[in-house]
């Protein structure tokens, strides 16, 4: 089945998210969407999936012009779509999940599950997949979450296969796992769009690439096209894709966890007798795939988790069970996990976030009031200084972009003298950029000397990044090793395979 | 300074809207629940006539009675026909002071149900300072509002220093501490320390002269100083929110406490003074009832005050400034209602609707927009608490 996208136009007030774009996916095709975040690429793709409704353009299904309006008129039409967040019901078995929506009842009104296991051990079958229709949805690892979304699409006879930054919470070893499975798919006659903003598995996996940027269409090319390309016709200039990682001076251990623990509120362990240390002027990476305690780990290291055991020492200064300011304020500066969340408060001004941990010291205050005019000048220069793009320091910083929301986030963490700078995630979401911004950032606080953990789930970042990269696994760091670990062994160590080499 | 009033004009269009629909609605209650207007429901004519005439006493009584009646002037000086305003501020006053303890927890994220039993203890402290010791005038009667003040903070501070270390919810800590200090004052006036001499009855003596607020325009009108305190604890409520680092932690807590955690603001403190600064201000709001108006603490002292300060609060937006407006409001349609009763057999109960139905649409933004093709304005919505969640 071949999908065609004709002059797709979606506006949200001023903001034009979708301009006249145009697509044509083939039969059996698997056709790359490629932008930043905030492109269009979701808005598009909501679009055919019916969950938005385009203001002008048409969606044809085989040549034919066919009404999309939810997303029951798309699985009809034979569009399926595997959503970047899981619509599974954690709690529900694979067959339940899949009827769901769809219940069918046998004798006196009880759910036929019968037919739906069968389906599910046939697709399995057809795909070489390994999937239980009884297993319970939360006990299932992530990969073969994405599987049964795919087993969905599928047993609803999905022809058009739409897959929305599939890989982003995957391990490399799943991600090659579904690349596989995209081109059995594929092989099958199943039409894929991929969406992603990952070059390296687009040139891999895609026949066609379409690139978005801002709303439009700005290229249609082959996944011959070198990385470099792909990246500027994404961004619409030259980017550096990998931060020149000079000769800088590595210096003494500045920061040392001994036998580090941290408990959740069950009081089970979540981060088990972590052991390792960050010098001056070092780059340290935690990599790890999402959820084995690399949150919990940056997060005890300002004391922000409620049960901690072991030893943090700061420059040989033991900072656990000091508080939170004491944390921060004895040096080490925090860029949160999530910036929305822990790292601003939405509806302060930029100028009043900029003060979040210093509000109560000189300049900002004279006794116990705030010094409004110091506050204001004070934001100005760092909104220099970072380059944060905005209109005045006394607007909401709700109404900034995600990279823009970073940069107050980190002009704030590196206005206190700092000697350790702990990143968790600090590119999340970000464009490419605001991440160009922040690498140069967290490499010119190593140049200075400072010690830099970042943890981080992006296998680029850490290896454009790290002098040494320790492997979070379950809680514990099954290793540390040296920045020129090949991908391969990292995508092993990740997945808790433990590795032969000598701890760097 | 044009542009300030465009945003006072902002502020105030939604709760003005509110009020007007709440007033028309009521009258139409006013005139359906009149066996006289029904009786002439066969000719329209007359049907409306009736109606309007009907609901236009009845606005007319409640306006005598909360502002300004002609008839009180006859045989008195002209001053005396402002004796339903003296009314509508004494019963303000109080109202001003829990409305404003409630008010200022929102802006911390916290759901103050508690102004009630504050109130009740600020009562206490403020009435036994009054009537048991000697002391000068003017140092009396702050002696005994601070005395008021402090025993409601603590009583107000617990609450948060429960919630900090426990994690106990706030709204129902507040609420069974208002059922104590409702049977606590009970038992404290029938003990030999508060109960006045010679009467069984659950009152406690009259405070002392030197211990009273001042009364603000003679004998004849019961309007004191208390308006005044009030009206500074307005303005101290926006200094502390706006120009403090104090403040600057509570609305940060208030708006987003898990950020606020993490750049190092302690939460625990934040959760305590705000509790006790809320407790202190309707602390303040009982000490004021006794020692301007009631001058003896008796088991009804708080009457309501610490229940229709939720509805003040949120009325007024959680701000200062609307506080007050909210709480001078609710005095007139208390003292204003007493009139409609007497003058016009419209029952009392009909003031309750129109309250009702003010606070419904206040608390319905969406649909007095609806109503009035509203555009939704990027109104910086002065209310955090998260309620149950929290």
């Amino acid at each position: 089945m071949s999908l065609e996208l004709r002059r797709i136009t979606k506006t949200f007030g001023s903001f034009t998210a979708n301009d006249e774009i145009n697509l044509r996916v083939e039969t059996g095709q698997i056709h790359a969407i490629l932008g930043e975040n905030g492109a269009g690429k979701s808005t598009l793709m909501n679009i055919v999936y019916g969950l938005l409704k385009a203001d002008s353009g048409e969606i044809l299904v085989d040549e034919k012009v066919i009404d999309i309006s939810d997303p029951s008129d798309a699985l009809r039409a034979g569009i399926g779509m595997v959503h970047q967040h899981f619509m599974l019901i954690p709690v529900f078995t694979v067959a339940e999940n899949i009827v769901l929506g769809h219940e069918k009842t046998g004798k006196f009104g009880a759910l036929d599950i019968e037919t739906a296991r069968s389906a599910i051990r046939e697709v399995s079958k057809d795909f070489g997949f390994e999937v239980d229709p009884d297993a319970i949805v939360e006990t299932l690892p992530v990969g073969i979450q994405q599987k049964v979304e795919i087993i969905r699409a599928l047993i609803y006879e999905a022809k058009v296969l739409i897959l929305d930054e599939p890989t982003a919470v995957l391990t490399p070893q799943e991600t090659d796992e579904l690349l596989k499975t995209m081109r059995e798919l594929k092989a099958k006659g199943t039409s894929i769009i991929f969406i992603t903003h990952k070059l390296r598995e687009v040139r891999e996996v895609a026949d066609q690439i379409t690139i978005i940027r801002r709303g439009k269409v700005v290229g249609a090319v082959s996944p011959q096209t070198s990385e470099g390309e792909l990246a500027s016709l994404m961004v619409g200039r030259t980017v550096d894709l990998a931060p020149e990682k000079h000769k800088h001076k590595i210096g003494e251990p500045i920061l040392v966890a001994k036998d580090l623990t941290v408990r959740n509120a069950l009081g089970a362990a979540v981060v088990k007798k972590v052991n390792f240390h960050v010098n001056a002027g070092e780059v340290l990476a935690v990599a790890g795939v999402q959820g084995n305690g690399q949150s919990e780990l940056a997060r005890a290291l300002i004391n922000l988790e409620d049960h901690i055991e072991g030893s943090i020492l700061l420059s040989g200064e033991e900072i656990r069970g000091k508080s939170i300011y004491g944390s921060l304020h004895a040096g080490i500066a925090f860029i949160p996990e999530s910036r929305e969340l822990d790292g601003l408060v939405g509806s302060f001004s930029i100028a009043e976030n900029l003060i979040l941990d210093l509000h109560d010291q000189a300049p900002y205050t004279k006794g116990i009031t705030l010094s409004a005019g110091v506050v204001l000048a004070e934001a100005e220069k760092k909104v220099k200084e970072f380059d944060i793009r905005l209109q005045s320091v006394s607007d909401a910083v709700s109404t900034l972009s995600g990279g823009n929301k970073q940069k107050v986030v980190i002009a704030r963490e590196l206005s206190r003298p700092v000697k350790v700078l702990v990143a968790s995630q600090p590119t999340r979401g970000l464009d490419v950029g605001s991440i160009e911004f922040v690498h140069e950032r967290i490499l010119a606080e190593r140049d200075a000397g400072r010690g830099v953990i970042l943890f981080s789930t992006e296998l680029d970042e850490v290896m454009a990044l790290a002098d040494r990269i320790a492997v979070m696994y379950r809680g514990e760091i099954l290793d540390i090793v040296d920045s020129n670990v090949t991908r391969e062994e990292l995508g092993l160590l990740m997945a808790g395979v433990a590795s032969k080499r000598v701890s760097a | 300074m044009r542009t300030s009033l465009a945003k006072f004009g902002q502020a105030i269009k939604l709760p003005g809207l509110s009020f007007a629909l709440a007033f028309t609605l009521t009258g139409f209650t006013i005139a359906f629940s009149d066996a006289k207007v029904l009786s002439k429901i066969g000719s329209p004519l007359e049907f409306i006539k009736s109606a309007g005439a009907t609901a236009g006493n009845a606005y007319l009584a409640l306006f005598q009675g909360s502002i300004f009646d002609i008839n009180l002037t006859k045989g008195h000086n002209f001053f005396q026909g402002f004796y339903p305003l003296s009314e509508t501020i004494v019963i303000a006053t109080p109202l001003i002071l829990t409305g404003l303890s409630v008010a200022l927890a929102f802006k911390s994220g916290l759901f103050n149900i508690g102004a009630q039993g504050q109130f009740i203890f600020g009562a206490i402290g403020a009435s036994y300072v009054g009537f048991h010791f000697q002391l000068p005038i003017v140092i009396h009667v702050i002696a005994a509002a601070l005395a008021g003040m402090a025993l409601a903070a603590i009583w107000g501070g617990a609450v948060g220093l429960l919630k900090a270390k426990t994690g106990a919810h706030e709204v129902i800590l507040t609420i069974m501490m208002n059922y104590i200090a409702g049977y606590f004052i009970l038992w404290i006036l029938k003990t030999s320390q508060f109960l006045r001499p010679g009467r069984i009855d659950p009152i406690a003596p009259e405070v002392n002269q030197s211990a009273r607020l001042p009364l603000l325009a003679g004998a004849n009108l019961r309007i004191h100083a208390g308006i005044f305190i009030a009206l500074v604890a307005a303005l101290f409520v926006w200094w502390l929110l706006t120009k403090t680092t104090i403040g600057y932690k509570f609305r940060a807590v208030g708006a987003n406490g898990q950020a606020a955690k993490t750049a190092g603001i302690s939460v625990p403190f934040v959760l305590t003074a705000t509790m006790a600064i809320c407790g202190a201000l309707a602390g303040l709001g009982g000490a004021v009832q006794v020692l301007g108006s009631e001058h003896a603490l008796n088991a009804d002292i708080a009457g309501s005050f610490g229940f229709d300060a939720i509805t003040v609060a949120l009325l007024g937006r959680a701000q200062p400034l609307g506080t007050v407006f909210a709480a001078l409001l609710f005095g007139a349609l208390h003292a204003g209602g007493r009139t409609m009763q007497s003058n016009t057999g419209v029952p009392l109960d009909i003031v309750l609707v129109t309250q009702a139905l003010i606070v419904l649409f206040i608390a319905a933004p969406t649909f007095v927009r609806f109503i009035f093709r509203l555009k939704k304005l990027n109104s910086s919505a002065g209310l955090t608490s998260k309620g149950w969640n929290g």
